[in-house]
């Protein structure tokens, strides 16, 4: 290992910028003359628009424009899609209400876009936008995502019961079997709590149109700028897509809440042309609470079969997802192929069948949001085992290993082939890092102090890199989720690379450096990652779903590849050696067994000054370009212990202990990995103990500030303990995983696995703050003195 | 309508005098982000609670989103671009990237700007005290466990330079 290459904890290229304030995100950026929107947004959750007003609004002081729905209607601006057809187990096609960027005589949610006012100051925006006058036919609002099928009231005349589908995967008749010959059955019921993603950098955009060229340009904060560009081109009809420049600048976080297309952004950029200026949107917290699209919203019923001696002979699982009032970009793929997928958890089950029904409330749309149905999945599959464990009496670590898989590659019943793991490794790593065998005296020592002490496992698998392309096309995916790249080397053997993937914290200026530096023996400053900007980069698919590692690197190897077959023939020449002779070895070329060589950077030189070669057999120049496309998922995987220790008198719960063992495979920088895993158990201790999005029955959104929806802060959180196992992952090149949401994927059930067992019932629901673990340790208190 | 009335506000920031007439609600990190183009403090919310605002005024800790810059008048500002000595990053700077205390790189600023007025208040506090000083600052990226490392690593640098300073 060199001391920048992979496996070298290299210190972030990226952090000068950051640590000095001159990062430039999309509110930092300032277009001569730009003006500010402001949307106006339904109070209501459910109303039929009367009458809108906005003759005053156009009058007010500043405003150059007030634009609504009608008027991107009169430019054919189309309506906001999803890009993942499910059909539903009759085989009829998904229900997609219409989604206008601005409201069409309907809103259906509190924050759903009316109109938006353009103005030279953005408080002359908001100004303007009080002198709208709307009528509103208020309607009755479904809110809950379980009774959401059997309300009379209907969100879109194309679903009705609200229902976007009724899916289902596995083998019916095969589970009911598997019940039928059972011991014993485990049955839960959980609720999966509805989530806002959150990133520190609140959503923005700004729009710009150059009559000279005809083209617009939009700023945004995207995970996947080009998925944008196309979307809004070939989709939404902004303009076509040699006529739009998508910039995605530096991003501060995005948890999936970025990868999708908003009617902000849209309308931002079609209306530069209508007002003649640059456009500039950017959206505070509470608006950010109103339309980011929201995650996780699940309703669950579940069983798990067993024999006597404990291994699982079949699960089924129904469970109610809840999108929100429009199906956002991806959402309708979330809580099927990236959750029901993943109910066989790390464990060779025999039989599978779930069911999940898609349904609309007149609530925030719901997409991806870390782990986007695998910490759904999680959640399912652990929260059953453990509980099956302590129903059974059996030790929980003893029932997982009765029941993990061993043999790899391993077809699950849905779909999944899991290509490599040892499951076993990282749970005794972790039973050895949390120190399980003392867990006992902890929990007595506790006692003594008046404190409940539990632990709970949390033995996840995860899929990441969403993969092949022409699998996932036919599961419904509207698009192919390759990765490019393209490795520029210059003259004087500095190196550029575009790349499709986008960094909005993760580190990829580092990380995909350090794979260049070790593959090319060029010095790390040397080397700079191109990303985020669509005239810079051809195409590319962004970055979520933890793939920019597995897909994104993969795509720079072969490039390099290619790169260094070009380099060696120009090599030969320079040598005058024959080019089987030529070996690359730490940025240098040399003719096997003799002691010439030449230095990469005299290679690039000379490929541009063509002068040593005869160009009508090698052409000049050193820039190569690649694809890849995966020949599988990858499959993380790890084993998380949570101990856990609360006050029965306040309902306070205390993190006493986290330990985190992940399977990764390959790590291309620990220390970045690490960050990633530490911000992931924060989100998913956040889930656990206090994060949850919660509408009144009228649709008002009563979580809508940091004063309400608590975020895990500092003083919430412990150190955390972590450590890896490594099998290499088969189906890259560079035998990578991805690491980006196993600790949101892993965390909550290990959570509330160690809070059912300190309080000795099941019966405990997230987020378990302070006032609902009171009441559940109170009654238990009650039971106990009954008995 | 009448313009909106103006006043005129004087200031130190990063010692620079900076003078301009404003409206009257101009927040602190308006004037900064916008008046002086000093985009390195953020805005993460409108509830006072986030933290990504931070700034030093007359050196402490003030919360720029809930400041008016009028408020302001004749005090010395000190944001994230003036922390550093021309190339020479400030102790606390050089730990956050030491110890990967940062990824989106969006809280930072607010975060380091509270470090720094942790380690001049309290010295060289311990783990639990550094968690809870940091209440008023939200990260949604790192789970805060490296950005303890860093603080408690900056604050020891920062004792460190002190006593160099006291010695010499
Ligand atoms: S922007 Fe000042 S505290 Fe959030
Ligand atoms: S580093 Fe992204 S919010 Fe803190």
């Amino acid at each position: 290992m060199t001391k920048t290459g992979i496996g070298a904890s290299v210190k972030r290229k990226e952090d000068q910028r950051f640590i000095t304030g001159n990062g430039q995100y999309t509110d930092d950026v300032s277009r001569p003359g730009h003006v500010h929107a402001y949307f106006l947004r339904s109070p209501h959750a459910h109303a039929v628009i009367r009458r809108l007003d906005i003759a005053a609004a156009k009058g007010a002081p500043g405003v150059l424009g007030v634009f609504t729905g009608d008027d991107l209607a009169a430019d054919k601006i189309g309506g906001l899609i999803c890009g993942w057809m499910i059909h539903s187990k009759d085989g009829s096609a998904m229900k997609a209400g219409a989604h206008p960027a601005l409201a069409q005589g309907k809103v259906r949610y509190v924050g759903d876009h009316v109109a938006v006012v353009i103005a030279e100051t953005l408080a002359e925006a908001r100004d303007g936008a009080e002198k709208i006058i709307v009528d509103y036919e208020v309607l009755p609002a479904v809110i809950d995502t379980a009774g959401a099928q059997a309300a009379k009231t209907q969100l879109h005349d194309v679903a009705p019961r609200n229902t976007v589908f009724e899916w289902a995967i596995g083998d019916k008749a095969a589970t009911e079997a598997a019940f039928g010959a059972a011991h014993h059955v485990t049955k839960i019921d959980l609720v999966n709590n509805r989530l806002v993603p959150n990133a520190m950098e609140p959503r923005a955009a700004i729009g710009e149109y150059d009559p000279g060229q005809g083209a617009y340009t939009l700023w945004t904060t995207s995970q996947n700028p080009h998925v944008a560009r196309l979307v809004l081109s070939a989709f939404i009809g902004i303009a076509p897509e040699n006529k739009l420049r998508v910039i995605a600048p530096d991003v501060g976080g995005g948890f999936g809440s970025k990868i999708f297309i908003y009617a902000e952004e849209t309308v931002a950029v079609w209306a530069s042309k209508k007002v003649g200026r640059p456009v500039k949107w950017v959206s505070d917290r509470t608006e950010a609470f109103l339309s980011d699209a929201h995650g996780r919203d699940h309703v669950t019923h579940a069983e798990l079969a067993m024999d006597a001696k404990g291994k699982i002979l079949g699960l089924r699982v129904k469970t109610i997802a809840n999108l929100g009032a429009y199906l956002s970009t991806f959402s309708s793929s979330v809580p099927t192929y990236l959750y029901a997928t993943l109910l066989s958890g790390q464990y060779d089950i025999p039989a599978i069948y779930a069911e999940v029904d898609a349904v609309y409330t007149n609530t925030a749309p719901v997409d991806a949001y870390r782990g986007a149905g695998r910490p759904e999945a999680t959640f399912v599959v652990e929260r059953i085992i453990e509980t099956a464990a302590r129903q059974m009496g059996l030790d929980p670590a003893d029932l997982r290993k009765r029941n993990f898989v061993r043999k790899f590659p391993h077809q699950t019943p849905v779909i999944m082939m899991y290509d490599a793991g040892d499951y076993r490794a990282s749970l005794d790593k972790a039973m050895e890092i949390a120190d399980v065998k003392g867990f006992g005296k902890r929990k007595r020592e506790a006692a003594r102090r008046g404190r409940l002490r539990g632990l709970g496992y949390s033995t996840y698998i995860e899929a990441c890199g969403i993969a092949p392309s022409q699998a996932v096309g036919s599961l419904g995916a509207g698009v192919g989720l390759w990765e490019s790249a393209e490795v520029r080397v210059n003259p004087t053997g500095s190196v550029e690379v575009l790349t499709g993937s986008h960094a909005h914290g993760q580190g990829h200026e580092t990380t995909f450096a350090q794979l260049v530096s070790e593959r090319l023996g060029v010095p790390m400053e040397s080397i700079n990652i191109v990303h985020g900007d669509t005239d810079k980069v051809q195409f590319g698919m962004g970055t979520y779903g933890s793939r920019s590692g597995a897909v994104g690197m993969s795509a720079i190897v072969k490039a390099l590849d290619k790169v260094e077959a070009k380099a060696k023939k120009v090599a030969a020449h320079l040598l005058e050696a024959s080019e089987a002779d030529i070996d690359f070895k730490d940025g240098k070329f040399t003719v096997k067994g003799t002691d010439k060589s030449v230095a990469f950077a005299d290679v690039a030189l000379n490929a541009y000054v063509a002068h040593k070669f005869p160009t009508s057999e090698i052409e000049p120049g050193l820039k190569e370009g690649a694809f890849y496309d995966p020949t599988n998922f990858t499959f993380p995987a790890g084993c998380h212990i949570c101990e856990v220790e609360i006050d029965p008198e306040t309902g306070v719960t205390e993190i006493a202990n986290y330990t985190a063992v992940d399977d990764f495979g390959v790590l291309i920088n620990p220390m970045i990995v690490e960050g990633q895993v530490h911000g992931g158990i924060a989100q998913g201790i956040g889930q656990a103990l206090t994060e949850g999005a919660v509408y009144d029955a009228s649709g008002q959104l009563l979580t809508a500030s940091y004063m309400d929806y608590c975020m895990p802060r500092a003083d919430n959180l412990p150190s955390f303990k972590l450590g890896f196992t490594e099998t290499r992952c088969p189906s890259n090149p560079l035998g990578i995983k991805g690491c980006g949401e196993a600790g949101a994927i892993a965390a909550p059930a290990a959570v509330m696995n160690a809070m059912t067992d300190a309080l000795g019932t099941e019966a405990v629901t997230m987020p378990a703050t302070p006032q609902a673990v009171w009441k559940v340790a109170q009654s238990q208190q009650k039971l106990a003195a009954a008995e | 309508m009448a313009q909106t009335p103006k006043i005129a506000v004087a200031m130190t920031v990063n010692g620079q005098d900076v003078s301009a007439r404003l409206e009257a609600r101009t927040l602190l990190v308006q004037y900064l982000r916008e008046g002086l183009r000093l985009t390195g403090t953020h805005v993460g919310c409108d509830t006072s609670q986030c933290g990504a605002c931070v700034v030093h005024v007359d050196g402490k800790a003030v919360k720029s989103c809930t400041i008016l810059a009028s408020q302001c008048e004749g005090a010395q500002v000190m944001t994230i671009e003036g922390l550093a000595h021309g190339d020479k990053l400030h102790p606390m700077q050089e730990a956050f990237r030491e110890h990967h205390g940062l990824q989106c790189g969006f809280c930072t600023p607010g975060m380091i700007m509270t470090a720094v007025d942790i380690a001049q208040r309290l010295g060289t506090p311990d783990e639990h005290t550094i968690r809870e000083e940091l209440e008023g600052n939200i990260c949604r990226c790192t789970g805060y466990h490296n950005i303890v490392k860093a603080i408690d690593a900056g604050c020891q640098e920062m004792a460190k330079g002190q006593h160099r300073q006291a010695a010499e």
